[in-house]
């Protein structure tokens, strides 16, 4: 391991492999994924529904493990790192999450800092100040003494944000943080997010949808298809129609906005 | 989110868990609550002795303060070899259940469990009626293992073992790719617990005189309390309380279900077998020595998430004691009526109780949403 390549990867898959093991045999989702996240890096991870790109936030986090390659974080293989150690570094942000009831904002952040946890019953000075920094940053902090399930979907995704901020993470991954949300608040979100990763330098993978919406939000997105990453750079570069096409089986429209980004645009349907 | 970005230049805090004052008055309130109905509890029965009476003596034979001359012959017997270990053993069984029950409420994610749902229940019964039934089924045994053994009787053995290793059967054969996903447990608990309740069945078609005994088990009763049945429970129920209660925080996180459990750094599958097997071991230690005593496992995590919210950290401590007060009230309830099972009182009065609260709170609270 060289000095220099501690310093500027984060994390990587280098050829990983996963199937699930289904009861009629296995179910292969990743072939051979090789992707690098720098440290500050922004990524929009971009793919079929069924690519495998929940898969693959999973093998980051280290609940799943490769059938073959290897995943590391910070240059180790994440078969080394303990749960703990991994989770004072690596935040998620889930697709689905079962909130339990009868919980207030401020304590379900509060639970972001469990991997930090020094005592035994109480917190410490330091939790409740990241919890109020997390909550800020959220956009959170008038709902901190709300009940989570009394959140409408936009301050409830805000919420979830809060609780992955609360464990200071140095990589944010995140899953689909746009679903159900509307126009403003995947905006705000988003750009959220992005301040984060300029003032603070967090990396962030997130898998997403809508690829104007990445092309707006991520300097780099990354295709996920047939179990393999088959185009990884500049939305610009990336996000043709061509590879639409081919990606999705859908055929779009190039346009060019007035300040003469690309925008791909859906015929009828 | 636009605003919240100034708001975070300030070193401010959020508390995230209860005040000390919160923590003080809930636990307080319970501690008050389990020595009263403690005190009334020993006070009270066929033979009045009166509270100052049962202070006195609490007070001689625990505290070893002089004996005021004042104390009717034959209480102090009364109070110290047949209500006390009574009562207690309501407290411990009280507290036990109320414990277990919050713990698989969370553990499963699921409002309908109480302490017996994985199997603890049917695996005890048959333990026990198959103790209660041993000079018939196997007689050789029955005198060979004598009365005894430390001290405790074979049907306290045979609840315990069969409630412990149910579990432990059901645990084995749920898990699969090294992990145990709750709803495998909860389905394969009910299958055995199913199984076991057709064996336990079977042995009271063919019970002939031991109906009645077996009748009276299964309902709960704390009518055969002595020292040594405490002496056996007492140590067991303290080590699994301070091991569960000093896992709160697993059980919050458990609560988000397991992959953002992981997460958030929690060895999932290690905590979750832990968990089980300690709430089973109080379980067990419980059954063994009252019976498959209803609803206050059920009841007492619900009334206390609705009173006091669903953060384990105070939860735990508080389902010990308002469970004990619980079972202590219930039991001199059953006493006072002529000695019926606590389980018949339990359920008679717990349940319509749990009901109109359940009415009354504008929210009813399921552990988790959908």
């Amino acid at each position: 391991m060289t000095a220099a390549l501690r310093s500027d990867v984060m994390t990587s898959l280098e050829g990983v492999a996963f199937a699930y093991p289904m009861p009629e045999g296995r179910r292969e989702v990743l072939r051979s994924v090789d992707l690098t996240l720098a440290r500050g890096d922004l990524v929009a991870l971009v793919g079929t529904n069924g690519s495998g790109k929940t898969t693959l936030l999973r093998l980051l986090t280290g609940v799943l493990r490769p059938d073959a390659g290897v995943v590391r974080f910070e240059g180790r293989p994440l078969t080394d790192w303990r749960r703990l150690d991994l989770a004072r570094r690596v935040a998620v942000l889930p697709q689905q999450l079962d909130l339990p009831v009868g919980f207030r904002v401020a304590e379900l952040v509060g639970m972001g800092r469990a991997p930090h946890a020094r005592r035994l019953f109480a917190s410490t000075e330091a939790d409740e100040r990241a919890v109020a920094r997390a909550l800020a940053d959220a956009g959170a902090l008038e709902l901190t003494d709300r009940f989570a399930e009394e959140l409408s979907g936009g301050e409830r995704q805000r919420l979830l944000v809060a609780m992955a901020l609360a464990q200071e993470p140095d990589l944010l991954l995140l899953d689909e943080p746009t679903l159900h949300l509307d126009l403003a608040h995947q905006v705000a979100l988003l750009g959220t997010i992005r301040r984060l990763r300029d003032q603070r330098g967090l990396t962030v993978l997130a898998v997403l949808h809508d690829l104007n919406l990445a092309a707006a939000f991520a300097p780099r997105v990354a295709i996920l298809d047939d179990g393999r990453v088959v185009a990884d750079g500049p939305p610009a570069e990336v996000l043709s129609p061509e590879l639409v096409r081919r990606v999705f089986g859908v055929q779009v429209d190039e346009a060019r906005t007035p300040d003469g980004r690309r925008h791909l645009a859906l015929r009828e349907v | 989110m636009r605003a919240a970005a100034t708001a975070s230049t300030k070193t401010q805090t959020v508390h995230t868990g209860p005040s000390l004052t919160r923590v003080t008055v809930v636990l307080g309130s319970g501690a008050i609550l389990v020595l009263t109905a403690m005190v009334v509890a020993v006070a009270i029965g066929s033979v009045g002795v009166g509270v100052g009476d049962t202070l006195a003596i609490l007070g001689h034979r625990l505290l070893g303060l002089p004996l005021a001359r004042s104390v009717a012959p034959g209480a102090e017997s009364i109070i110290f070899d047949v209500r006390l270990p009574r009562v207690l053993t309501a407290m411990l069984v009280g507290g036990g259940l109320g414990l277990a029950g919050t713990v698989f409420q969370a553990l499963l994610r699921n409002p309908m469990a109480d302490p017996y749902i994985i199997g603890t229940a049917a695996g005890a019964s048959l333990g026990a009626i198959a103790g209660l039934m041993a000079p018939i089924l196997l007689p050789v045994l029955a005198i060979g293992m004598g009365s005894s053994w430390l001290g405790l009787g074979l049907v306290q053995v045979l609840a315990f073992a069969g409630g412990l290793g149910t579990v432990l059967l059901v645990y084995a054969v749920s898990r699969a790719n090294g992990r145990v996903p709750v709803v495998t447990l909860l389905l394969t608990g009910y299958a055995v617990s199913s199984v076991l309740a057709a064996g336990v069945a079977l042995l009271m078609f063919f019970s002939g005189q031991h109906l009645g005994a077996i009748f009276g088990w299964l309902m709960g009763s704390l009518a055969a309390a002595k020292w040594t049945n405490l002496a056996f429970a007492a140590p067991l129920l303290t080590i699994s309380a301070v091991l569960l209660i000093v896992r709160w925080r697993g059980l919050n996180l458990l609560l988000l279900g397991d992959g953002p459990a992981a997460n958030l750094g929690l060895d999932v599958e290690r905590e979750k077998l832990m968990l089980t097997m300690l709430a089973t071991l109080a379980t067990s230690t419980v059954v063994a020595i009252s019976g498959t005593i209803g609803f206050v496992g059920l009841v007492v995590p619900h009334v206390l998430r609705l009173a006091i919210g669903p953060d384990h950290r105070l939860l735990l401590p508080a389902s010990v004691l308002y469970g004990a007060a619980l079972l202590t009230v219930a039991d001199l309830g059953a006493r006072v009526a002529g000695g019926i099972p606590v389980g018949i009182v339990t359920a008679l009065i717990g349940a319509p109780f749990f009901i109109w609260l359940l009415r009354r709170s504008r929210v009813v609270r399921p552990v988790v949403t959908p």
